[in-house]
């Protein structure tokens, strides 16, 4: 992966608008976080291969950046992005790595349902 | 001293859940010539070691792990290692009579005299406690006098109070350097750590000794 480039990744996100995209979004603590810290409250949720289709997609910020993707009835929202690729299948794989090495949250498009 | 056993199944649901505590026990048993069947639940997809900057993608994790898992199994010796094909985080929410029932197949199949999961309960990570539940329920439609002995590993802050001390303490520092090599082997997970516990074991640091060479079990309550 590589550092966001706004400018890049807004191209590819432009894309995949109106059009189906199944979409990965997750966001965690870790599942030890409140072992390791018992007075931390772990929180994190994730939706695999949601079926959606947006008509405006927009990256923001200043880095960590905002995006969110307008959908039919609602909307996508990730915060903390720091990274990107378009991987050899093309979808487009965002991400989010903290201080600490560990993956804080990722939003990922695809045109095929991922595996 | 660990027994010789008939066969040994291990069911933990990432791969590296065996390295920490359990893969020098393996190693001993491979040693005595005991088969042991590792049953490995996922790939660990959802791991959050991914580096910054990322050495890799959300979506390849799974390849770099099956990978690792498949060479912590080599050099442990395991010959038979079987990955499920379940997904990372999402173990307890599987319907239970049939994750159960696939756990169950694989003890009719292999008739282990041993098996090793977690204590359901007190292994912390939600995967941990369903992997365990489910090889309680299935070791469960067996008659008791044809169980098989259940060791689980249990973690959790509250597990001494609530389960007491360790039952079953095996002193694995004959094979420490094939469990060295099975925590390196999961290099995607451990390659942060790695370096710190082996500048103590240099170092001789006894609290780092004791957690690499005793590994610790509760034989399962019915």
């Amino acid at each position: 992966m590589e550092l966001v480039d706004v400018k890049q990744v807004q191209e590819v996100i432009n894309q995949f608008a109106n059009q189906d995209v199944y979409i990965h979004l997750e966001t965690t603590n870790g599942a030890y976080a409140s072992h390791n810290d018992q007075s931390f409250f772990s929180a994190g949720a994730y939706i695999r291969n949601a079926l959606v289709r947006y008509e405006i997609g927009k990256i923001t910020g200043f880095g960590p950046y905002r995006v969110g993707l307008k959908i039919n009835l609602g909307w996508v929202y990730a915060e903390g992005i720091t990274h990107f690729e378009v991987d050899s299948q093309g979808r487009l794989l965002m991400a989010g790595h903290g201080f600490d090495g560990k993956l804080a949250v990722a939003l990922e498009i695809s045109k095929t349902p991922f595996e | 001293m660990i027994n010789k056993e008939r066969h040994v199944l291990v069911v933990f649901p990432h791969p590296d859940d065996e390295a920490f505590g359990v893969s020098g026990t393996i190693a001993t048993h491979v040693k005595n010539g005991t088969p042991v069947t590792y049953a490995c639940l996922t790939l660990g997809e959802m791991g959050r070691n991914l580096g910054n900057p990322p050495f890799t993608t959300r979506e390849n994790l799974p390849n770099i792990r099956r990978e690792e898992l498949k060479e912590a199994a080599r050099v442990l010796g395991i010959q038979d290692l079987r990955m499920l094909g379940y997904r990372d985080k999402t173990v307890e929410f599987e319907d239970d009579e049939k994750l159960a029932n696939r756990i169950y197949e694989i003890i009719e199949e292999v008739n282990p005299s041993l098996i090793i999961t977690f204590y359901p309960g007190y292994a912390v990570h939600p995967d941990h406690d369903a992997a365990g539940a489910a090889v309680i329920r299935a070791v469960e439609k067996l008659p008791p006098a044809a169980r098989p002995a259940l060791h689980c590993v249990a973690f959790s802050n509250d597990c001494v109070e609530a389960l007491g001390e360790a039952d079953v303490i095996n002193d694995i520092s004959a094979v420490s350097s094939q469990k060295l090599a099975a925590i390196k082997a999961h290099r995607s997970q451990t390659e942060a750590m790695i370096q710190t516990m082996e500048e103590s074991l240099k170092n001789q640091d006894p609290q780092v000794l004791a957690r690499v060479n005793f590994e610790r079990f509760w034989t399962y309550k019915w």
